[in-house]
């Protein structure tokens, strides 16, 4: 990298697209409004299974305004797609509930909604099974688990090493069905135009989504672009297709004018993912002194019947720590449920509840102090697959965190510090997530008036990657930040990965910064001069991606939380959460710190609010809207703070980075479920932790 | 009222929509306009007079992403009907900036990180403009004390800005940013 002068990286920059968004100006996907624009309403099955007989069309057609209705009957075929949750009325069955069966078209929003409400749908509806369960027959081992681990993992033997410990843990935990609920609904506005189709969508990867959708219509990628500069949250949710993008575009190409489709908070649990409940059965066996002799990590979760999502669950176990004997496994049974996807750190947000609870209960009877338990297990190498770790310091982040908590001063002890109508209880948790890093391309150009301007076809979903970027480019390029624009969120630009596995930066940041880097070598070239029409040069990673060593590279972290239990309703309250990362080098504190707050916020929204509740009469979730499902809001984020440890690995890309926008939700849940154990002296093992579990 | 369909393929079987003629106030600016009776003021401004920074996230008075001030009162756009708002005058997420220079809530957003994503932030903003007249009104909430003038501490503001949700996790800053402006 060019180092010329003071650095941009590592200082607190204002998010450059702050002013936009304060103001009103940044346009998300549904704000687009081509000229002779029609609203599209898609209507859900009323059934979790069987076959939809007839829609009547000719009736709605009647109505004022109405343009058009479709379904399976009349609309048009698709090419076959692997991807069947995007074959959408492509054939008559149900496959779940509040899937998509028809959409009414028409000149207003109203109108369409009036005649999609009106829409008599007849089916034939066969019985469904929704209901996830342990013992179900139909749990199989899937061939791999997101997004390529192998299923199951084994070493030693640790039905022995169980069977000879002095100390064993053998608990069952749950964790529920859960909705990423990104404040901005999914939408789309599709146009076609000269053959072609332009699609403005709310998405957390333009060029995924443009080869996911290109070959459905038969057509090329270069001929569909994806046009999404400002995306309201994904956590997941935004990350692959969903059936409203095809849905959009099929509607406009029938119609024959631009359409807009926006996906309704109820429709969103139905149609754009969710986190698939699971059942995780943890074991661990230690000697007296609580060193780990075995772990055996088990989990069993969902699917649906036409697509396979298996939840990576149980992965992070097998690096957390050191022990001899070890087995890990992933169960999964396909339900008449929509399919499951990634949500915020799918794995190790549900894996880590149940696998730091198990060292919780394990610190507790060995009459160890939970810091110290997991400083003394953990392992000089990734135990699994024996690869050097690239960095490690969840020690350093577990000794600061407790410097900072106030932790030495914890009394072990349950159930006995009240103040007031309240029990006070305090609890810790390891975090971590992977390290990855994919190939992506940037271009760089000089422009003749002296500016920068990047490109590259990432998504910046409130993440702060257009910040970062800028930051990275600046210093690359040796300017100060207000002569490099970024722009990010269009297909049309270089092809970039995913807005996911918090990869972001690290994959597009080692683009951009080559980009940078190629065109100085160029402007060297020239003299250092800025031709007339400007100057352009491109890098793509892929070899540079493909050629790095072999190491486990992951992030750390440890959370402390302090909980007060009312001792006559049961309500939790987080006093206090404390968030310690070791995740390289920070390149903006200030959009850092706030990242890793909201996903800490989304992890105590986990252990105390969140859960989806399925109907298992209808198959459908119940609680399908925010005043039902709920979230956590301004009041119950008291105490919150993020602070991360100096971490100089100079194995990972060319800012020395691991990404943020997961790791904070992971370990928050067990640390906040070991606080209510200390306060309270109960166990709870299946979030989220309500009331009910604590009294009675 | 005017009774009349206003599209092409109205049909004597199916009802016209009703349709109102009213002049909205927004952000100073009258527009005369003739809505259909169902529409709500979040879709007018949206859909009608392409004023998008008042988001939708629910539709249904549950987020707060649509939050504007109707009279200098804070109102969720979403589960108000336009024609109610005749007359009245409606202040958005746009029309919050004194001329060209940004409102001090809006700059304090910027300094302390008070967003992400930016969905929440139009409706968090006229939230807490609405707010700030609230607490100055001496409008006491859940956590208020006596009947005294309002304080705004940390406590106040989170309580008095929950009907804002942010996915995101922003609260701690925005409640940040909140207390730099408040009195
Ligand atoms: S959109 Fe109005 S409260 Fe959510
Ligand atoms: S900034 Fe994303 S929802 Fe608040």
């Amino acid at each position: 990298m060019t180092v010329t002068g003071a650095r941009v990286t590592g200082s607190a920059l204002d998010r450059v697209d702050g002013p936009e968004k304060v103001t009103g100006r940044a346009r998300y996907a549904y704000e687009h409004r081509p000229r002779d624009v029609a609203y599209a309403v898609p209507v859900q099955a009323a059934i979790a299974r069987g076959e939809v007989v007839d829609v009547d069309v000719d009736a709605v057609l009647q109505w004022p305004g109405v343009i058009a209705a479709m379904w399976h009957g009349n609309a048009p075929r698709l090419a076959p797609s692997a991807a069947a949750e995007l074959a959408v009325l492509q054939s008559r069955q149900v496959a779940y509930r509040g899937q998509y069966v028809a959409v009414v078209v028409a000149e207003t929003y109203e109108q369409a909604c009036e005649a999609a409400r009106l829409l008599r749908v007849q089916y034939e509806e066969r019985p469904h099974d929704v209901a996830l369960r342990v013992d179900h027959p139909g749990m199989y081992r899937p061939d791999h688990v997101n997004p390529d681990y192998p299923t199951d993992s084994s070493l030693g033997d640790p039905e022995a090493a169980l069977a000879s410990a002095a100390v064993v843990v053998d608990a069952t935990y749950a964790t529920p069905a859960e909705h990423h609920n990104p404040m901005e609904p999914h939408a789309a506005v599709a146009v076609w135009e000269e053959g072609g189709l332009t699609v403005h969508d709310s998405t957390q990867g333009a060029s995924g989504l443009r080869a996911t959708i290109a070959p459905l219509f038969g057509m090329p990628p270069d001929r569909v672009r994806i046009v999404s500069p400002y995306v309201g949250g994904g956590f997941g949710s935004k990350g692959k297709a969903h059936p409203h993008v095809v849905l959009a575009a099929l509607a406009a190409k029938q119609v024959g004018r631009p359409v807009k489709l926006a996906v309704t908070r109820q429709q969103m649990f139905a149609v754009t993912g969710y986190r698939t409940p699971t059942v995780q059965r943890v074991r661990l066996g230690a000697d007296g002194d609580g060193r780990l002799v075995a772990i055996t990590h088990e989990a069993f979760e969902q699917t649906s019947t036409i697509s396979e999502f298996a939840e990576q669950t149980t992965v992070a176990t097998r690096m957390m720590y050191a022990a001899p004997h070890r087995h890990t496994s992933h169960r999964l049974v396909r339900l008449d449920v929509p399919t499951p996807t990634w949500m915020r750190a799918p794995g190790e947000a549900p894996g880590m509840f149940a696998l730091e609870s198990a060292m919780d209960e394990l610190a507790v009877a060995c009459g160890v102090d939970p810091v110290e338990l997991r400083v003394r297990n953990d392992p000089e190498r990734d135990p699994e697959s024996g690869l050097p770790f690239s960095s490690r310091n969840l020690v350093a982040c577990l000794r600061e965190g407790a410097r900072r908590f106030g932790w030495h001063e914890r009394d072990p002890r349950p159930g006995i510090r009240r103040r007031g109508r309240v029990l006070v209880g305090t609890g810790v948790a390891s975090s971590t997530y992977p390290a990855y890093r994919v190939a992506s391309r940037a271009s760089a150009r000089a422009e003749p008036d002296g500016r920068f301007t990047v490109r590259i076809a990432a998504a910046d979903i409130g993440t702060g990657a257009r910040t970062v970027l800028t930051q990275l480019a600046a210093d690359a390029l040796a300017v100060p930040p207000e002569r490099v624009r970024v722009e990010v969120g269009d297909s049309a630009l270089p092809k970039a990965s995913t807005a996911g596995g918090s990869m972001g930066t690290a994959s597009w940041g080692t683009a951009v910064v080559r980009a940078c880097e190629a065109l100085m070598d160029e402007l060297a070239r020239h003299g250092g001069a800025v031709p007339p029409p400007g100057l352009s040069a491109e890098a793509d990673t892929a070899q540079e991606v493909r050629g790095q060593r072999k190491l486990a590279r992951h992030a750390y972290g440890a959370q402390f939380a302090e909980v007060g239990v009312d001792v006559d309703t049961g309500e939790v309250r987080v006093l206090r959460l404390l968030g310690v990362f070791a995740a390289g080098r920070i390149l903006n504190p200030k959009t850092a710190r706030s990242q890793f707050i909201g996903g800490m916020t989304m992890g105590m929204s986990m252990a105390l609010l969140e859960e989806s509740v399925l109907d298992r009469e209808f198959g459908d979730y119940l609680n399908h809207d925010l005043a039902q499902y709920h979230l956590a809001t301004c009041a119950d984020v008291r105490d919150i703070e993020a602070a991360w440890v100096e971490e100089d690995d100079p194995d990972l890309n060319p800012m020395g980075s691991k990404g943020i926008g997961e790791i904070g939700i992971v370990g928050t849940a067990a640390a906040i479920a070991s606080a209510v154990h200390h306060a309270t002296g109960v166990r709870v093992r299946d979030l989220p932790i309500r009331l009910d579990k604590l009294v009675g | 009222m005017n009774g009349e369909a206003n599209t092409i393929r109205g049909d004597a079987a199916a009802p016209a929509p009703i349709t109102s003629d009213l002049r909205l106030s927004v952000n100073k600016d009258v527009h005369p306009i003739t809505v259909d009776t169902r529409e709500t003021l979040l879709d007018t401004l949206r859909e009608r007079l392409d004023l998008t920074g008042s988001k939708k996230g629910c539709d249904h008075g549950q987020c707060g992403a649509c939050t504007v001030l109707v009279d200098g009162r804070r109102v969720k756009s979403c589960l108000t009907l336009t024609v109610t708002v005749d007359d009245r005058e409606i202040t958005t997420i746009e029309g919050l900036a004194g001329g060209d220079s940004p409102h001090p809530l809006q700059e304090a957003f910027i300094e302390y990180d008070a967003f992400q994503c930016g969905y929440c932030t139009p409706g968090q903003l006229c939230s807490a403009v609405g707010m700030l007249a609230e607490a100055q009104d001496g409008w006491p909430s859940a956590v208020s004390e006596g009947d005294g003038p309002v304080v705004l501490d940390e406590e106040e503001i989170r309580e008095r800005m929950s009907g804002n949700l942010c996915r995101c996790g922003a609260y701690p800053n925005i409640v940040e940013a909140i207390r730099r402006v408040a009195p």
